[in-house]
C-alpha cells in the first residue's frame, strides 16, 4: 500500500509490516508487539532464532509463520549458541553481517530462556564477541508453561508456583539484574527498552545494527495473561514501569551509561501506580509494597550514580 | 597417494581439513581434545581457508552452534566424548529433527562414575535413537575415510541427517598408524561443496524451521526421518563403493565380513576390538577352527539385510559388546538378536560383555571365547545367554 505523502511524513516508524496478522499471541501481548518492531527495524533482513517460549507459539505452527524473515526454532537454553553458529556460518560463507545492507542475526528469547536456563549460552555469546543481537523480551515469568516464576520475576508477584495464599507465599526474591550480568561482559552495546516507547526501541535496534560486536537489549513486554492485567492496559503498564523507575530505559556503550527515561532529575512516580493495574500484585501487603518500592528506588539511585560516574 | 603417520584424532582433523569444513564448534574433553587442537593449528598456520572455529562454553552449546551454522548452509563439524556427548543429547535430536548434515567424531569413552577416560561404547550407543547415523571405525584409516564419507552421506539429498563417526579412546585416538590420504583435488571431486536442503539466508522466500508440529503433522515428520534412514543404507553402499573405486578402500558393505565364507562360528562386534578379533581368527583358523569375523561398521542405520544373509549360513554368533544396557544385555547383541527373530536364520547367539572401561580384549580371550562357543554348538544348548567375560572372580 502506498501512503499519501503527508501521512508518510508523520510516521516515526517504518510503515512496512513484516510481522503478519494471523500470529497467535494473546490480546494485548507485549512480546508480539516487540517482535513487530524488530521486524520493522530490519525490514525482514534478519535471521531469527527463537527458543522454547511464548514466541514459539506466537510465530505460528507448521507450516505457517507470522514472520516475513527466516526463523529457526531452537531448544530452550540455546539461543546464545545458535546465533553464534549462524554468525560464524555467515562469516565463513562471506556474507555481510550487520550494517545497513548486511544481515542481522537476532536471538529473541524470553526472560526464562535468558536469565535462567540460557544464561550460560548468553554468556558464551557475549564473551566470544559474536556480531549478533540478543533480545530478551521480559515478561517476568515463564508464560509458555503457564506463569511460573523466573529469576526475572519481581518480589511480591503472584505466579502459579509462588501463589499467594493463607501462608502468604509470593515471590520472595528481587528481580535478577540480567542487564548487569550482560554489562559485566563488556559487550559492544547493551540497553533496556520498552514496548511503550517504540521510537526509543527502534533507535536502539538501529544502533545494534551499526555497532560491531555483540549487542543485547532487554525489552519490557507486559503479558496480560500472566500479569492478570486488562488487555488494553499493556502500554499504560509499560509506560508506568518506566515512569516509576521500576524499569528505567538506559544504554551502555563503550563503558558508558546513558539514562534515556525517566529523567534522572525528576522524582519517579510512586510504584503503586504501576502495581495496582496488575492482578499479580494484588496479594502484596502494605509492607511488601514498601519493600519493593525501596528496592526500586535503591536500584534507581545506583543507576543514576553509574550514569554520573561513567557517563 | 600421500601417507601420513598420525593418531586417530589427527586422522579425523586431517579429514576435516580435506573436507573443506566451514564451521567447527567444539568443547574440549579427553580423549577428543587433540582433534580440535589440530584443527585450531591448521587455522593458525593458514592451512585452511574460510574455516570458522567457535570455542563454545559447553558441548550443549557446541551442538547448538553447529545446528545454527549448518542451518545457515555451512559444512559443519564437531567432536566430543562421553560426558560431552551425554550433555549434547537434547541437541542431537534437534540436529536430526531439523535435518542437518552435521558430522561429529565421538571418541568412545566410558561414562562416569567412576571416572574413566578409557574405551567403552555405551556413550555413543546411548544416543542410538536420536536420528544420527553411526559408523564405528576399526583403525585410524577408517576414522579418516569415515569422516570424508560421512559428509557425502549426510549431505546426500535423500539423507540430510547427521552422522557420528566413532573411534576408540586411546586405542585409536592416541595411537599412531599409517593413514593414506588422497590428494586434495581428488577429494574435492569426491566431495563437492554442500548443496543444502534449505538455508536461513533465504530472504526471498522466508520460512521457519522447527515450528510447532501438531498431532496432525508431527507423525509424518518422523516417518520422513525413518525413510531417510532406510534410504541412507543405499547411499552408504553407493558412497562406500565410489570411495573404493576412487581411493582403493571399499566400504560398500555395512558389515565387513572376514573369513566368514565357510565359518561355523562368527565373532560379531564393532570398532577397534575387531582388529584383535581378526588376528585371533587367523590363529584359530590355523588351529582348525572354522571361525570368521563380522565387523558391524554402521550401527545406524542397522544393516538388517546383511546380518540376515550372514546368519543364514552360520551355526553360532558370538556378539562381543564393549557396552551394556543395564537391566537388559549388550546393545549390539540385543539388536542383532531382534533382527533375526522373525526370520528363518536362527543361529545360536551368545553375548560376551568385554572390555568395558578400556579393559583389554586379547587374542587369547577371543580364543577362549571360540572354545566356549564350540562347546555350546556341540551341545546345541547355551550355557548362559550373557557372559561378563572379564569379570574378576
Ligand atoms: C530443557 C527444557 N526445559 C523446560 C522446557 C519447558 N518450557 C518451555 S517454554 C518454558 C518457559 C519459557 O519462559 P520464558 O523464557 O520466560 O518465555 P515466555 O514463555 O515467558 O515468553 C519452559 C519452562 C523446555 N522446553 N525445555
Ligand atoms: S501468555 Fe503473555 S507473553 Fe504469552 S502470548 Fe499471551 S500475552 Fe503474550
Amino acid at each position: 500500500m502506498e501512503l499519501p505523502a503527508d501521512v508518510k511524513k508523520k510516521l516515526t516508524l517504518p510503515f512496512e509490516e513484516h510481522f503478519y496478522a494471523g500470529h497467535t499471541a494473546c490480546q494485548g501481548c507485549g512480546a508480539a508487539l516487540g517482535l513487530r518492531y524488530v521486524l520493522k527495524a530490519y525490514g525482514g533482513k534478519a535471521i531469527f532464532t527463537i527458543p522454547a517460549c511464548c514466541s514459539t507459539i506466537i510465530a505460528g505452527p507448521w507450516p505457517y509463520t507470522a514472520l516475513n524473515a527466516p526463523l529457526f526454532h531452537t531448544a530452550f537454553e540455546t539461543t546464545g549458541a545458535v546465533i553464534s553458529g549462524i554468525e560464524a556460518a555467515l562469516k565463513a560463507k562471506g556474507y555481510k553481517v550487520k550494517g545497513e545492507d548486511g544481515i542481522m542475526v537476532v536471538g529473541w528469547a524470553g526472560d526464562g530462556g535468558t536469565a535462567d536456563i540460557g544464561l550460560q549460552a548468553l554468556s558464551g555469546f557475549l564473551e566470544r564477541g559474536h556480531d549478533a543481537l540478543y533480545i530478551m523480551y521480559d515478561n517476568e515469568a515463564y508464560m509458555n508453561t503457564g506463569i511460573q516464576r523466573s529469576s526475572s520475576t519481581p518480589y511480591g508477584a503472584w505466579t502459579t508456583n509462588t501463589p499467594g495464599g493463607k501462608k502468604h507465599f509470593l515471590e520472595q526474591r528481587p528481580k535478577k539484574k540480567v542487564i548487569d550480568i550482560v554489562i559485566a561482559h563488556k559487550p559492544a552495546y547493551a540497553a533496556t527498552a520498552s514496548v511503550a516507547y517504540p521510537e526509543d526501541f527502534m533507535r536502539k535496534l538501529k544502533k545494534a545494527q551499526t555497532i560491531k560486536g555483540p549487542a543485547f537489549i532487554q525489552l519490557f513486554a507486559p503479558c496480560p495473561t500472566g500479569w492478570r492485567s486488562p488487555t488494553d492496559k499493556t502500554i499504560e503498564i509499560a509506560r508506568l514501569a518506566v515512569q516509576t523507575a521500576y524499569f528505567p530505559l538506559f544504554e551502555y556503550e563503550n563503558g558508558k551509561y546513558k539514562i534515556n527515561m525517566p529523567s534522572p532529575n525528576k522524582e519517579p512516580k510512586p510504584l503503586e501506580e504501576f502495581l495496582k493495574l496488575q492482578g499479580r500484585f494484588k496479594y502484596m501487603t502494605k509492607e511488601d509494597i514498601e519493600t519493593l518500592q525501596e528496592w526500586v528506588l535503591r536500584e534507581w539511585e545506583e543507576l543514576k550514580k553509574k550514569a554520573e560516574v561513567f557517563g | 597417494m600421500p601417507k601420513k603417520v598420525v593418531s586417530g584424532n589427527y586422522a579425523a582433523a586431517y579429514a576435516v581439513k580435506h573436507a573443506r569444513v566451514e564451521v567447527v564448534a567444539a568443547y574440549p574433553i579427553t580423549p577428543q581434545t587433540s582433534i580440535i587442537e589440530k584443527i585450531a593449528e591448521f587455522i593458525a598456520n593458514g592451512e585452511v581457508e574460510n574455516l570458522q572455529y567457535v570455542p563454545v562454553e559447553s558441548e550443549h552449546s557446541a551442538m547448538a552452534a553447529c545446528i545454527g551454522a549448518s542451518a545457515t548452509g555451512a559444512r559443519t563439524f564437531t567432536a566430543t566424548s562421553a560426558q560431552g556427548l551425554a550433555l549434547m543429547h537434547e541437541m542431537l535430536h534437534w540436529a536430526a529433527g531439523a535435518r542437518l548434515p552435521i558430522v561429529m567424531v565421538d571418541v568412545n569413552r566410558a561414562m562416569a562414575p567412576p571416572w574413566s577416560v578409557w574405551d567403552d561404547q555405551t556413550d555413543s550407543l546411548s544416543q542410538r535413537d536420536t536420528g544420527w547415523l553411526q559408523f564405528y571405525a576399526e583403525n585410524n584409516q577408517e576414522v579418516y575415510d569415515g569422516v570424508l564419507m560421512a559428509f557425502k552421506i549426510a549431505e546426500h539429498e535423500k539423507v540430510n541427517l547427521p552422522v557420528m563417526i566413532v573411534e576408540s579412546a586411546f586405542i585409536l585416538s592416541h595411537t599412531y598408524d599409517v593413514v593414506d590420504m588422497p590428494e586434495q583435488e581428488e577429494i574435492d571431486e569426491f566431495l563437492p561443496p554442500r548443496k543444502p536442503l534449505y538455508t536461513l539466508t533465504d530472504f526471498e522466500n522466508p520460512f521457519s524451521v522447527g515450528a510447532l508440529g501438531t498431532p496432525a503433522d508431527y507423525y509424518e515428520f518422523r516417518y520422513k526421518i525413518a525413510k531417510a534412514m532406510e534410504e541412507a543404507k543405499k547411499v552408504i553402499k553407493e558412497v562406500g563403493k565410489e570411495y573404493g573405486e576412487r581411493f582403493g578402500r571399499d566400504y560398500s558393505q555395512m558389515i565387513e565380513l572376514y573369513r566368514t565364507d565357510d565359518a561355523e562360528i562368527v565373532f560379531m562386534g564393532m570398532g577397534s576390538l575387531m582388529g584383535t578379533v581378526k588376528e585371533a581368527v587367523d590363529i584359530l583358523r590355523s588351529e582348525g577352527y572354522k571361525v570368521g569375523a563380522a565387523k558391524v561398521r554402521w550401527f545406524r542405520p542397522f544393516p538388517r539385510e546383511e546380518l540376515y544373509e550372514l546368519a543364514k549360513n552360520v551355526e553360532g554368533i558370538a556378539v562381543l559388546d564393549r557396552n551394556f544396557s543395564f537391566g537388559q544385555e549388550g546393545i549390539l547383541f540385543n539388536e542383532a538378536k531382534g533382527v533375526l527373530y522373525n526370520t528363518d536364520a536362527r543361529p545360536i547367539m551368545k553375548n560376551y560383555i568385554v572390555g568395558l572401561g578400556g579393559r583389554d580384549l586379547t587374542v587369547n580371550d577371543v580364543k577362549a571365547i571360540a572354545k566356549n562357543m564350540k562347546e555350546i554348538i556341540e551341545k546345541g544348548k547355551l550355557d548362559r545367554e550373557i557372559e561378563w567375560y572379564h569379570l574378576k572372580r
